[in-house]
């Protein structure tokens, strides 16, 4: 193993992947990612990978947006030669209530005006595009038809490849136990197979990113949250469109090779495991039966579970810290880290670099938190 | 026989020849292969090829066969109608 690097990454997600690839191309290779199990092993490869713009915060829907625009051409810049399987089919957003309703009518207002193309629909309309959408109980819906889905497992190599390609160095297998700050400055990572000198370590351990902030003492307001989700068997295709509800708290897709994925968010104590419950599986269940009925049909062939990185936000936290020097952060990204990815990757390369940033980073930054009630104002959140 | 016409995972359609070249790429382990080309993803869950996938793994990169994980086991050990699920919910409520 590699004794110095100029940068260490420490997770091996669509996040490492990502801040990886874009640190090489503007010329630094000199990149050592660890990552403690197999790529994808965290929230990237547990994810539903439903990418939308449809979102209740400028920040939010403009960083969604610009993301959207790389997918489109993700597989010619990044030279991939499998299939990223970027299906956009749209986003179906459900109001079942006056309240979200009205909240619905903002958020279109607001994504109209950063250009994302999102209509306003009555229950009618939704059920066009959603033939078998039981509209009992619905009150409106929103579409946004450049919305949709990736397969995390090749957009990740797909990354991963490229960064490859340029230089970057990956070490699966390999955990992270420490690392060493001097005079407030990173001087080296401590790993289960050996110490590596380093200016900059980066932070892309997802659920694990408050343990590795306090491996550098830096306290990051995070906390970590299973959220569970199950596939069924495949079948011919009848559902073009992602389908959520905030209030009824689902999401639930059919993807390219047939089978459906659906998941919703049940508030958890904070923790890291990610076990499989019966009680998910019911309400799943039930949910999904009641707005879709025709998934009754389906059977379930496995469940599993991941961690969503919370911030008080739920926006992310893609930030350096004055506390420590060489100490940067990808995390908090409360459930939409895979969407963000190339946005993540771009900003926080900038910003290490002291460039001028796409997009203004103080909204993403780890002082935002600073002595501030923290609460939450993206509600658009499942 | 050649390695094209041997199919290892049934449900997502994987040839030995498939298995071959993503180990040449550098997929050495069933979790990233099951990430990459879906084997044990399918109805079946890995019933069928996760043994031979581990063998093929073991001879090929030549490694002891226990040194070859296999798959984790996840619910279901068999598909479940949703409609099933959610009546058996309702009845307990
Ligand atoms: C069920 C579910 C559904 C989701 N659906 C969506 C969706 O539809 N759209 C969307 O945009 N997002 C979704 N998300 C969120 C998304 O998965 C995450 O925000 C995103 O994948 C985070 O990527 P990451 O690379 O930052 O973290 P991760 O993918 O979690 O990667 C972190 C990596 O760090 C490694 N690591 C941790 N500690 C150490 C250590 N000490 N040493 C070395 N390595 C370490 C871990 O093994 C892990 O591989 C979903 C999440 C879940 C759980």
């Amino acid at each position: 193993m590699r004794t110095r690097a100029d940068y260490v990454i420490v997770g091996g997600g669509i996040s490492g992947a990502a801040i990886a690839y874009n640190l090489a191309k503007k010329g630094e290779t000199d990149i050592v990612v660890i990552e403690k199990s197999y790529m994808t092993a965290g929230a990237t490869g547990r994810c539903g990978a439903g990418v939308r713009q449809q979102w209740g915060t400028k920040m939010n829907c403009t960083i969604a947006k610009m993301a959207i625009e790389f997918f489109e051409n993700a597989e010619e810049i990044l030279d991939y030669d499998g299939d990223i399987e970027f299906k956009q089919r749209g986003y179906l957003v459900v109001a079942s209530n006056k309240d979200e309703d009205e909240q619905f009518a903002k958020n279109v207002a607001l994504q109209n005006s950063l250009g994302i193309p999102t209509k306003h629909l009555t229950p009618k309309q939704a059920q066009d595009i959603v033939p078998h959408l039981n509209t009992e109980n619905m009150t409106s819906a929103t579409f946004c038809a450049t919305d949709g889905h990736l397969n995390p497992f090749t957009m990740t190599d797909a990354y991963y490849k490229a960064a490859r390609r340029l230089g970057v160095k990956i070490h699966t297998g390999t955990s992270v136990e420490d690392i060493v700050v001097e005079n407030g400055r990173v001087q080296a990572v401590v790993t289960d197979k050996g110490t590596i000198k380093t200016d900059v370590v980066i932070n892309a351990a997802g659920g694990y990113a408050k343990q590795i902030g306090d491996m550098a003492g830096v306290d990051i307001p995070v906390f970590s949250q299973n959220r569970e989700i199950l596939v069924t068997e495949p079948v011919e295709p009848f559902q073009n469109p992602m389908v959520i509800s905030f209030s009824k708290n689902i999401y639930c897709q059919q993807v390219p090779h047939g089978a459906f994925i659906m998941g919703r968010g049940d508030d958890r104590e904070p923790g890291l495991s990610t076990e499989s419950t019966w009680r998910f599986l019911d309400e799943m269940a039930k949910t999904a039966v009641g707005l879709l009925p025709p998934l009754g049909e389906l059977r379930v062939i496995r469940q599993w579970g991941g961690l969503y990185n919370m911030s008080p936000d739920r926006q992310p936290i893609i930030s350096g810290t004055d506390e420590v020097q060489g100490f940067y952060m990808a995390c908090g990204f409360s459930g939409h880290g895979f969407m963000f990815a190339p946005m993540t990757g771009l900003l926080l390369s900038e910003l290490i670099l002291g460039e001028e940033t796409t997009v203004p980073m103080d909204e993403l930054a780890l002082s935002r938190f600073d002595g501030k009630d923290l609460e939450a104002y993206e509600t658009s959140v499942v | 026989m050649k390695n094209e016409d041997i199919v290892i995972c049934r449900c997502s359609d994987v040839t030995l020849a498939d298995l071959y070249e993503l180990f040449e790429q550098g997929y050495d382990n069933f979790e990233e292969l099951k990430r990459i080309a879906r084997v044990g993803m399918g109805p079946c869950q890995g019933n069928t090829c996760a043994k031979m996938i581990q063998w093929e793994i073991a001879k090929y990169f030549d490694r002891p066969l226990e040194a070859c994980a296999i798959k984790n086991i996840r619910p279901f050990t068999m598909g479940v109608k949703l409609q099933a699920i959610k009546e058996a919910a309702e009845d307990e409520d």
